[in-house]
């Protein structure tokens, strides 16, 4: 049994790629953070790589839009090297920001003729960065990596991270689909944790191969019990987090 | 060719700017603008045709689902017409010369699509109503745009190109300072912001007589800019003459012999267990974490900068400090952030504002936008702050920005080497922040923001990061034997303090540029954002580039260190400036200071009248008046616009439980995975400023030490710092107030042998400006000393939060109690006047850190929180609203040392004074009897209960209950002022 490896993408300004190798590592998984420089200069290494993960961050500052210049690096720097990637049987995770990048590229959501995105993060409906715990809900569907999970409490911490749709008979189609695999749902009082005005209260979306996924809350912030805010307040201190299942479902599809 | 992008939301729900522009306005009282649109637009140069720019539109600066985009030449027919048929544009752009991050990353991505325009510059577009002139420069300078960064244009633009500098003309000037008097010595240095004294002054025309010259204006630069408050302590460190109520005492430097004397016996006293490595000689106090690494931790003030531009101001704080950490021995990792603010009252009317100055509110609202854009796109946790109020800081508000940084060990001592290249890496240099260093040791006044707009810069997060990335990953490497950062001053301290002993040779043509244009002088001063400065090893050179490329970071040798012990600068291979380090460094005049302080007087307690009512319903209102105090209310707004859990480390966060309460200290671990933990506290007791500085100082050194202690942290390892804010220190008695500071410093280190392993000092916060009725006005800070404590918790998985845990678990009140009511926050709302300023028993409070440690070490505790602003009603409140869980305590059980005429005064006491060193803990009943062990040497008293009553309930000394207010009452005053931001 080999474990697989990991490539942790980052540009500059990502800056989750530590906390996100760290889960793979629990989970067994090899990762190594490339920065995608390396990879444009030499894109045969994806094929070392069972598993990409595009981590959080604010890549290149998301100085026109959350995501834009690194998914428009990948669009015309990589051409269909993800793609590839994806047919020959590797997984794509993308987490905040790097959910934003996916979304601008041709793997999640994206128009089948055009090749143009459907679906996109817009600005919070608050106006404001917010950093808090949410409830949600999973329909796993074929998402590979949401396999068994149902609830979990997870952090978000963005300001772009509205989920929009380009009309709502697109919205049903993906929801028709199966691809609206991880929504917010409510608190114990019976209020929405939605963060930021998400259409349907979705919080991830995977592809149709349920290959690929990508999702606004942070599961590499929640593999360590102590990592919860109330964590004082339960017996299991010395436990895994919730989050961690995520990553142990993407490694164990190859262990 | 100049082009013009628009990107407008597709639907006005999604144009958040519009809805605040709308708010906005009618805040200020202006009617008629009910709607408005806005968009981000883009002005773009180059020889490009329409159908570049159009993919240029449309497959770089839109976003197809939810944006629409238009474009045209500037001045084009296309983008005549107004949204929604509103009227009036109105365009706000970075002025010339000032740092625009988003243009710079779209120029990157336009040439991704193969577009390679000459020039982009971002703007913002607003379109309103028909308004008249004076509501459109309303909107657009109170609202929109800020004179120091921004220019706005109303109307279409008409500008045919972006403006690019012209080449600098070679000339060396020189200044005259012989035959000069005192009152021509003070002008000369106003007109060229020096902020130079006279006697200095002369010092320095001394200096140059022996050399049988005067000085060029890039050496007399270099003087001022060495010698500025800011970068050498230059009040604090003089030799002092002191009158206070202990008598009168003479230091010939007074850090050296007060916070520094006192770390330096609690390093003697610890022998081979003194566990500091590094303390005030680098960019951040060092000390042992475990046994790979060390930690550091260091804390800056960008006051005055955040009061012109409080979003640039703030930022660029907390940049800097983070770049202190980063040029700390050979680089360390920053871990977390932390800020403090100290502001106006945020209801101060808009009349009461003098001329020139910032609304609190507008000045809140952009420094914490500040600090978010910065430290989010770090990725650095901001764990803790304050924000601090009192209209004193009316004109002169406070910003603090802390970074704390982990480096592997054996790596915090540097030596730069003779024959060493000085790299200079990241950012290009600007125009931006030329005289910062100067500007912050002078006074603001109403026309600072007109006079001193230069100062201000504008961060680049992302450059920053991306220098992180690659210093980090060099020092990893070995590849350089020593960096420092460019701060204040610029390259001008960077390379001399580097170059201290040895001395260095600077090419300033080889200075990578932002624009051309700059002299020398300016090249060499700037305090352009985002530069760290190297010394490296000729051999490592081309690596460290190398390693610099992979990271998309520019490394540029400008020069050597000598050995000669002179700085030498040059333009184009001619010497254009020479110094003498020694004079430098060692040559500038020390001047004895006079200080006096009166020992404050004691006024007797006074309660004030209260509105009829019953003793329960004065109480409870007392208890939510106090709780949404503005000091007190909860930050929320803030806190949930800062990531403070990136890196995963995050043990104690800022919110917590499921009322989301808050915390005392935070901790986070220093290595993921890995159970050591570090924690930090602040302590501020701004109130007490004006009547005691001694007192206000030790008792916020105290609460910091508190805050982490009521964490888990471990007594025996708390490493502090100080940040002295000040206003006048040139009288008598500003100086005295400021030794007073210190000599509680001094005490308070060597009573918890807690050393100090870091400093700041931000002197002379004082505003001289005009009112609305054209009257002088001078307003001066109170004395502010914030203390930052570290601490460290052996295994975060012990940590302890303030949060209820269990109903019937038993409530502790350790420490006794007096009547402390001088400075505090029922002072502040009026009820009561006069009273006890807090002393602190050192003694004593030491013994209650060391059990209550011990107990937390055990387990014993399953919460636990310090009791500080609004006593221990408050703490209780909150500890209540955390937990979501009920509390009923009795008064009469408090351990108290002060005595009441009356029961109702009795209860006031018990419950709102602010006697330091006290903590409310949650015990399981089932550890009540260990627990209570382990206090015996320590004033306690079980006080009450936790129940699953939804609601606290408190019983007066005569037995009858004095408050039974529901969770949610509680909670409700405490965020009310929260949900006005």
């Amino acid at each position: 049994m080999i474990p697989p490896r990991v490539i942790i993408l980052r540009a500059p300004g990502t800056n989750c790629d530590h906390e996100t190798s760290h889960a793979f590592s629990l989970t067994g998984g090899l990762p190594t953070r490339v920065h995608i420089r390396e990879l444009i200069e030499n894109p045969k290494r994806i094929n070392e790589f069972q598993i990409l993960c595009i981590p959080g961050g604010f890549s290149y500052g998301d100085d026109i839009a959350s995501g834009r210049i690194f998914a428009l690096e990948i669009r015309s720097q990589l051409g269909d090297l993800l793609e590839q990637f994806r047919d020959r049987g590797g997984l794509i995770l993308g987490i905040c920001n790097g959910f934003q990048v996916l979304l601008q590229t041709r793997l999640l959501m994206a128009d089948s003729h055009s090749g143009l995105p459907l679906a996109s993060l817009a600005f919070n409906e608050s106006g404001r960065f917010v950093d808090r715990w949410v409830k949600l809900e999973s329909q796993p569907g074929r998402c590979v990596f949401l396999r068994g999970v149902h609830r979990l409490d997870l952090p978000v911490a963005h300001g772009e991270g509205r989920f929009v749709t380009m009309d709502r008979s697109t919205f049903s189609s993906f929801e028709a689909a199966g691809q609206l695999v991880l929504r917010y749902s409510n608190d114990s009082s019976g209020k929405s944790t939605n963060p930021n005005g998400s259409e349907g209260d979705v919080a991830g979306v995977c592809d149709l191969t349920g290959r690929v996924f990508g999702l606004m809350p942070h599961p590499e912030r929640f593999v360590d019990a102590t990592q919860h805010p109330s964590w004082t307040r339960r017996s299991d201190n010395g436990g895994c987090g919730a989050g961690l299942v995520l990553f142990q479902n993407a490694v164990s599809i190859f262990s | 060719m100049l082009w013009e992008v628009e990107v407008h939301s597709k639907s006005p729900l999604l144009d958040h700017a519009a809805k605040l522009l709308v708010s906005g306005a009618r805040q200020l009282g202006i009617g008629g603008c009910a709607r408005a649109a806005t968009a981000v637009g883009w002005l773009i140069e180059g020889s490009l045709e329409r159908a570049d720019v159009e993919r240029l539109a449309t497959e770089v600066l839109c976003d197809r689902v939810t944006e629409t985009v238009r474009f045209d030449r500037v001045g084009g027919d296309t983008l005549n017409r107004g949204p929604q048929g509103l009227g009036t544009v109105l365009n706000v752009l970075p002025r010339p010369g000032v740092t625009d991050p988003a243009a710079q990353s779209a120029m990157s991505a336009m040439e991704l699509v193969g577009i390679r325009p000459t020039a982009v510059r971002s703007l913002r577009k607003y379109w309103l109503p028909q308004l008249d002139q004076a509501d459109l420069d309303c909107i657009a300078w109170k609202l929109l745009a800020n004179e120091a960064v921004h220019e706005v244009v109303i109307g279409p633009l008409a500008i045919t190109q972006l403006t690019r500098g012209t080449p600098w003309n070679f000339s060396q000037t020189s200044v005259r300072l012989e035959g000069l008097d005192d009152r021509s010595f003070e002008a000369l240095s106003r007109k060229l912001c020096l902020a130079l004294s006279a006697i200095e002054l002369s010092t320095v025309r001394d200096h140059f007589q022996t050399l049988g010259r005067d000085p060029y204006e890039i050496e007399l630069e270099t003087i001022a800019q060495t010698w500025s408050e800011h970068c050498c302590h230059k009040t604090l460190g003089s030799p002092v003459d002191h009158s206070g109520p202990r008598g009168p005492v003479h230091f010939d430097n007074l850090l050296k012999e007060t916070v520094f004397a006192a770390t330096a016996k609690v390093r003697a006293a610890l022998g081979k267990d003194d566990w500091c490595v590094s303390v005030f000689r680098d960019n951040s106090g060092v000390v042992r974490f475990d046994d790979d690494h060390d930690i550091c931790i260091k804390v800056e003030t960008h006051n005055h900068p955040s009061a012109i531009e409080p979003y640039g101001g703030a930022a660029t704080g907390l940049g800097g400090v983070i770049r202190d950490v980063l040029g700390t021995g050979l680089g360390a990792k920053p871990i977390a952030n932390l800020d403090v603010f100290c502001v106006g009252l945020p209801d101060t009317s808009p009349h009461d504002l003098p001329a020139g100055v910032i609304h609190p509110k507008r000045l809140l609202d952009g420094v914490v936008a500040g600090v978010r854009d910065y430290g989010n796109r770090m990725g650095i946790p901001t764990i803790g702050g304050a924000v601090a109020f009192d209209q004193g800081y009316l004109a002169n508000p406070l910003v603090y920005c802390g970074t704390v940084g982990i480096m592997p060990r054996g790596t915090a001592e540097t030596r730069v080497q003779a024959g060493d290249f000085i790299v200079v890496a990241g950012g290009r240099t600007g125009r931006d922040g030329i005289h910062g260093a100067t500007f912050s040791s002078e006074e603001l006044s109403s026309t600072s923001e007109a006079q001193s707009g230069g100062s201000v810069q504008i961060g680049h997060a992302i450059h920053e990061k991306m220098l992180v990335d690659f210093i980090l990953a060099a020092s990893q490497a070995r590849l350089f034997h020593a960096i420092t950062d460019c701060g204040a001053g610029g390259l001008s301290s960077a390379v001399g303090e580097m170059g201290a002993e040895l001395g260095a040779r600077v090419d300033l043509d080889k200075v990578p540029l932002k624009y051309t244009g700059l002299s020398a002088t300016e090249i060499w001063i700037s305090e352009a954002q985002e530069r760290m400065v190297l010394a490296v090893a000729p051999g490592d050179l081309d690596s460290l580039v190398k390693h610099a490329v992979a990271e998309g970071v520019e490394a540029t040798a400008i020069g050597q260190f000598t050995g000669d012990g002179k700085i030498v600068l040059c333009w184009n291979g001619q010497t254009v400036g020479e110094l003498d380090c020694s004079f430098l460094h060692d040559g500038r005049p020390k001047i004895l200071r006079r200080a006096r302080w009166n020992k404050s007087s004691f006024t007797p307690l006074e309660w004030k009248d209260q509105p009829a009512g019953s003793a329960q319903d004065l109480f409870e209102k007392m208890l939510l008046d106090l709780l949404s105090a503005p000091d007190v209310a909860s930050k929320e707004w803030i806190i949930r616009q800062y990531d403070h859990e990136v890196q995963g480390t995050s043990v104690i966060k800022p919110l917590l439980g499921p009322g989301s309460g808050p915390a005392d200290g935070s901790v986070v671990r220093g290595v993921l995975g890995q159970p050591r933990g570090v924690a930090i506290g602040i302590g501020i007791k701004h109130h007490l400023g004006r009547l005691d500085p001694y007192a206000m100082t030790a008792v916020a050194l105290v609460e910091a030490i508190s805050n982490v202690i009521a964490c888990g942290a471990d007594p025996s390892r708390i490493a502090l710092l100080d940040n002295f804010c000040w206003g006048d220190c040139r009288t008598e008695e500003g100086m005295g107030s400021l030794v007073e500071a210190c000599l509680a410093c001094h005490d308070m280190a060597l009573a918890f042998a807690a050393p100090f392993v870091s400093g700041k000092d931000s002197l002379n916060n004082v505003f001289r400006g005009t009112d609305s009725s054209g009257g002088i006005r001078e307003l001066s800070i109170p004395p502010t000393l914030l203390a930052t404590a570290m601490g460290q918790v052996a295994d975060v998985r012990r940590a302890v939060t303030t949060d209820l845990k269990m109903a019937g678990s038993v409530l502790y009140l350790l420490g006794s109690t007096g009547s402390h009511f001088a400075g505090s926050q029922l002072e502040v709302l009026g009820g009561v006047r006069g009273g006890h300023i807090p002393s602190i028993d050192t003694v004593a409070c030491n013994k209650l850190f060391h059990a209550l440690a011990a107990a937390m070490q055990e387990g014993f505790v399953s919460a636990c929180h310090d009791l500080s602003d609004g006593g221990l009603a408050v703490a209780l409140a909150e500890s209540v609203i955390g937990g979501m869980l009920g509390a009923r305590v009795e008064l009469g059980c408090v351990p108290c040392d002060g005595t009441s005429d009356d029961a109702k005064h009795c209860d006031w006491v018990r419950a709102f004074s602010e006697t330091p060193a006290r903590f409310l803990c949650e015990v399981p009943r089932s550890s009540a009897e260990t627990f209570e062990r382990l206090m015996h040497d320590v004033p306690y008293a079980a006080i009450g209960e936790v129940t699953s009553h939804d609601r606290l309930e408190i019983i007066g000394v005569a037995g009858d209950s004095v408050a039974r207010v529901t969770i949610e009452r509680l909670s409700d005053a405490w965020r009310r002022l929260s949900m006005r931001f």
